[in-house]
């Protein structure tokens, strides 16, 4: 039996109306990152093309990341469905304010470390596909915050995590190929949890669109065992985030690769975790969020104070900072389980800062060690009398974490506190202000240590010739952490726009939907 | 049918997991394995077991009818198929290495990352 042409009504079946031009923007994140990080697995042995050609690429990107949030704030959520095929059957990439910012956010920490890289990564690591490993986890970095489907969602932190594991290996030392070996057998364990909660999703729902799901759920929730779906989401994502207690790959990890890639996976990948706890709790299972809200409030208490109370036992600056990024990710949760919008805001807020200032006190450790030839507190000193300008960043970037004036950490920390006691729980405020307290003890001590401590060995050991690289790369970070500190009204703007959209995601379901808004 | 694959995921779930609780790098591998298969019967299973009819919509319809098969849970297991078995490759490989470089696969003495006897960081000076 043949069907005629024209006969059948391909508007059941597909978007018919072209996408508009901007809208292409956005796949535009993923599509750069991908295409070139291909170009340069091609072109791996001329390394001499690598750098310029990875940070041109991140920077078009970031350009359309900011197109990207510029549009979405101005118009909400924007969708578009792959193969043109009728949402929820064709995979939809939906960017809305967190995802759009998250990814901004996210493209500013990888150019800076690209940057950095041109001067800490050599030429073997180069040919060995540094370049080309960065591109391909940033495709999966942006995929995962844009994606609007939960199995894509999946797909994207697969491409990442496999580049992930690219870029810590690089150079097989003994100390990496150790970390990474736990890195890669964790996170791996990680994502597979989150494909079996994303099975048993999918079973009892129906559809793997995350409109779709935040659309079903609440006729759904009373016949599945959603509260058994939410809790191995939460282990899966909390395994991502390194939040206590499956948080042991990170400090076994992080302080083992180069500096540039440590400072872009001490700055980024957790933050992915955390976003997808946003995602999953905040906009699909609102009810389940609130079933779990106090189990999720004393993970968030204990990550952030056992994270802290981990960098205070430190000697390695590597490693203490990997410790204070854990804590970070307790304050977050801590957002994460008060499930207003003002704790939302907060969290959000709180990862933009901590995306731009873990990655810059991750360079800022790279640029001490070539100052000072050591990453040991124990023989790194005598920074202030040899390069004063390294003083200003160091204590900038402590104040922002410890979240004191003028710097960024002081805003997420005011949202998160007031919300947290709004909703009853002044504990969890009482936590984020001694988490507060202790990191500045750390970050205190180690710039009492480092900078100006004289110095306690002889000069000769390794100075580098120019840290004018590291300074331009701290610099472009210490900026926007400035500007959230003095002038944060237009973060606060963007988290709140986010949070409401998590929180109320009628415009994010009408984006994939148009005829459900209508109705 | 569903009784018989939900009991043979629950199996594989368990040994996977007794597996990972090995100290043994090498263990711990052979049960990312199983448990990754194990996930990927989780999805057929919850993607409805039927064979009854085929997923083919009829002509007046714009949406399959409810009880046939369903086709998506295929293309799901198929992409995570290929990414565990990537994964599994390059695992193995890593582990390989690993057990070269430190010349022990036993998680308790790989050490080299986070030495025992660390230095404290100094109390003043």
């Amino acid at each position: 039996m043949a069907i005629e042409p024209g006969s059948v009504d391909l508007s059941a079946a597909l978007v018919l109306e072209p996408t508009p031009l901007a809208d292409w923007n956005i796949v535009a994140p993923v599509m750069i990152p991908i295409v070139i990080g291909a170009v340069l697995l091609m072109i791996r042995h001329e390394t001499r093309f690598h750098a310029g050609l990875a940070i041109a690429a991140l920077l078009g990107t970031l350009f359309c990341n900011i197109g990207l949030l510029a549009r979405v704030l101005d118009n909400g959520p924007l969708t578009m469905t792959m193969g043109r095929w009728l949402p929820p059957f064709g995979i939809s990439f939906t960017a809305d304010a967190l995802g759009a910012s998250m990814a901004l956010a996210a493209t500013l920490a990888a150019l800076v470390c690209a940057l950095y890289s041109v001067s800490d990564i050599d030429n073997p690591r180069r040919r060995y596909g540094f370049y080309g490993f960065l591109m391909l986890m940033m495709a999966g970095v942006n995929g995962a915050f844009i994606t609007g489907d939960i199995f894509n969602l999946y797909v994207w932190f697969e491409v990442f995590l496999i580049s992930s594991f690219g870029l810590l290996i690089l150079g097989s030392e003994r100390p990496q190929l150790d970390g990474a070996t736990k890195y890669a057998i964790l996170n791996l364990l990680g994502t597979t949890l989150f494909l079996t909660a994303t099975a048993m999703l999918y079973g009892a729902v129906g559809t793997l669109n995350m409109a779709d799901i935040a659309r079903k759920m609440p006729q759904l929730q009373a016949a599945i065992p959603a509260g058994t779906l939410a809790t191995l989401f939460l282990f899966a994502f909390a395994m991502k985030a390194a939040a206590f207690p499956v948080n042991f790959w990170l400090p076994a990890s992080y302080h083992t690769p180069r500096i540039a890639t440590a400072a872009l996976f001490g700055g980024v990948l957790t933050k992915i975790g955390i976003y997808a706890l946003l995602r999953t709790f905040g906009m699909l299972m609102p009810d389940q969020l609130g079933l779990l809200s106090t189990t999720i409030a004393w993970i968030a208490a204990a990550t952030m104070i056992i994270g802290i109370m981990g960098a205070l036992a430190q000697t390695d600056l590597r490693r203490i900072l990997g410790f204070v990024v854990i804590s970070g990710v307790g304050v977050m949760m801590a957002g994460l389980s008060l499930g207003t919008v003002e704790g939302f805001t907060g969290a959000i807020f709180y990862a933009f800062h901590s995306i731009l200032v873990m990655t810059a006190l991750y360079l800022l450790a790279g640029v001490m060690n070539g100052l000072g030839g050591s990453y040991s507190l124990r023989s790194l000193s005598g920074l202030y009398a040899s390069n004063p300008l390294i003083a200003v960043f160091a204590f900038l970037l402590l104040l922002a974490a410890s979240g004191l004036p003028p710097a960024s950490g002081l805003w997420p920390k005011v949202i998160l506190i007031r919300a947290a006691i709004d909703s009853g729980s002044p504990w969890l405020a009482f936590s984020i202000l001694l988490t507060g307290l202790l990191t500045m003890l750390v970050l205190g001590r180690v710039f009492l240590l480092t900078v100006w401590r004289p110095r306690v060995e002889p000069t000769e050991n390794t100075i580098i010739a120019s840290p004018m690289l590291g300074y331009s790369a701290l610099l472009l970070l210490s900026l926007p952490v400035l500007l959230m500190g003095v002038y944060p009204d237009p973060f606060i703007e963007v988290a709140s726009q986010a949070a409401n959209t998590l929180k109320n995601p009628s415009s994010y379901i009408g984006s994939v939907f148009p005829e459900a808004a209508l109705r | 049918m569903d009784v018989i694959f939900a009991v043979t995921v629950g199996t594989f779930f368990a040994v996977g997991f007794y597996l990972m609780l090995s100290r043994h790098i090498i263990r711990i591998l052979l049960g990312i394995a199983i448990f990754g298969n194990a996930v990927n019967l989780t999805i057929f299973t919850a993607g409805r077991i039927t064979r009854l009819s085929p997923p083919i919509i009829p002509l007046d319809m714009d949406v399959l009818p409810s009880g046939t098969a369903n086709p998506l849970p295929q293309a799901l297991i198929l992409t995570a198929i290929v990414i565990s078995f990537s994964f599994f490759a390059f695992l193995l490989v890593l582990a390989f290495r690993t057990y070269q470089e430190l010349g022990t696969d036993d998680t308790d003495e790989m050490r080299v990352a986070e030495p025992k006897e660390e230095d404290l960081p100094p109390l003043g000076y």
